[in-house]
């Protein structure tokens, strides 16, 4: 669980799973101009591709190989576990 | 000082020339037998003097392990401008083009990226009219 909270603590992250969300499955390059030209984040590739790794360790970004290619696909199951511990709901007092 | 020449590596010249012609559109401006391999170029309809592409054998060996590493992280060898990007992804599509990236509107560009069946992906641009 730690990993979870740490993975969505970081603003270029959560950027990363709203590109992600916007349309899913995406290569590193198409990610990467995603995030220059809409959200002004110049991070370098490579320290993308390490935002990439901690989302993918804390089974938010799932990747998949076709063929000669390496796509990054959200994976919002793991968030249920944030809504079961404190419902979404308003609590009674 | 201009840009005549720019190359992409290429594994076959051959399905490397029938693609940038009969699928992408562009002309054969060069083709010379070179030993074991023909220097070959192409040029678009639009600008038959301008840029030339060279389709470059792929022959020495730091060039397969480079160019497979850019196709990985679905990074382009080189990009050419369109003026509807919507229409040409539509034509390309239709003629069995794969595409790694959909036209994605960046703000100033719309980009996409498609597999040039010769070991490349290749981005093709459209620029926006300044609004």
């Amino acid at each position: 669980m730690d990993d979870l909270y740490r993975a969505i603590a970081d603003p270029t992250r959560r950027a990363i799973l709203d590109e992600l969300v916007d349309h899913n499955g995406q290569s590193l390059f198409e990610l990467c101009g995603r995030l220059t030209l809409k959200h002004g984040i110049g991070s370098s590739r490579q320290a993308i591709s390490q935002h990439l790794e901690i989302l993918e360790s804390a089974g938010l970004v799932e990747v998949r190989r076709e063929g000669r290619y390496k796509f990054h696909w959200f994976n919002g199951e793991p968030l249920r576990e944030i809504a079961k511990r404190w419902p979404t709901h308003k609590g009674r007092s | 000082m201009r840009i005549n020449l720019a190359s992409v590596f290429v594994d076959d010249q051959d399905r490397a020339l029938r693609f940038y012609t009969e699928t992408l559109g562009f002309l054969k401006k060069h083709d010379i037998p070179l030993g074991e391999y023909r220097w070959i170029t192409v040029v678009s309809p639009e600008d038959p003097a301008g840029t030339e592409l060279v389709l470059e054998p792929d022959a020495h060996p730091a060039v397969k392990p480079f160019v497979a590493a850019l196709a990985e992280d679905g990074i382009p060898s080189t990009s050419f401008a369109v003026q509807d990007i919507a229409a040409e992804h539509r034509r390309l599509e239709g003629l069995g083009v794969r595409f790694t990236q959909q036209p994605t509107d960046l703000g100033p560009v719309i980009t996409a990226v498609f597999d040039d069946t010769c070991g490349n992906l290749i981005q093709i641009t459209q620029e926006k009219a300044p609004s």
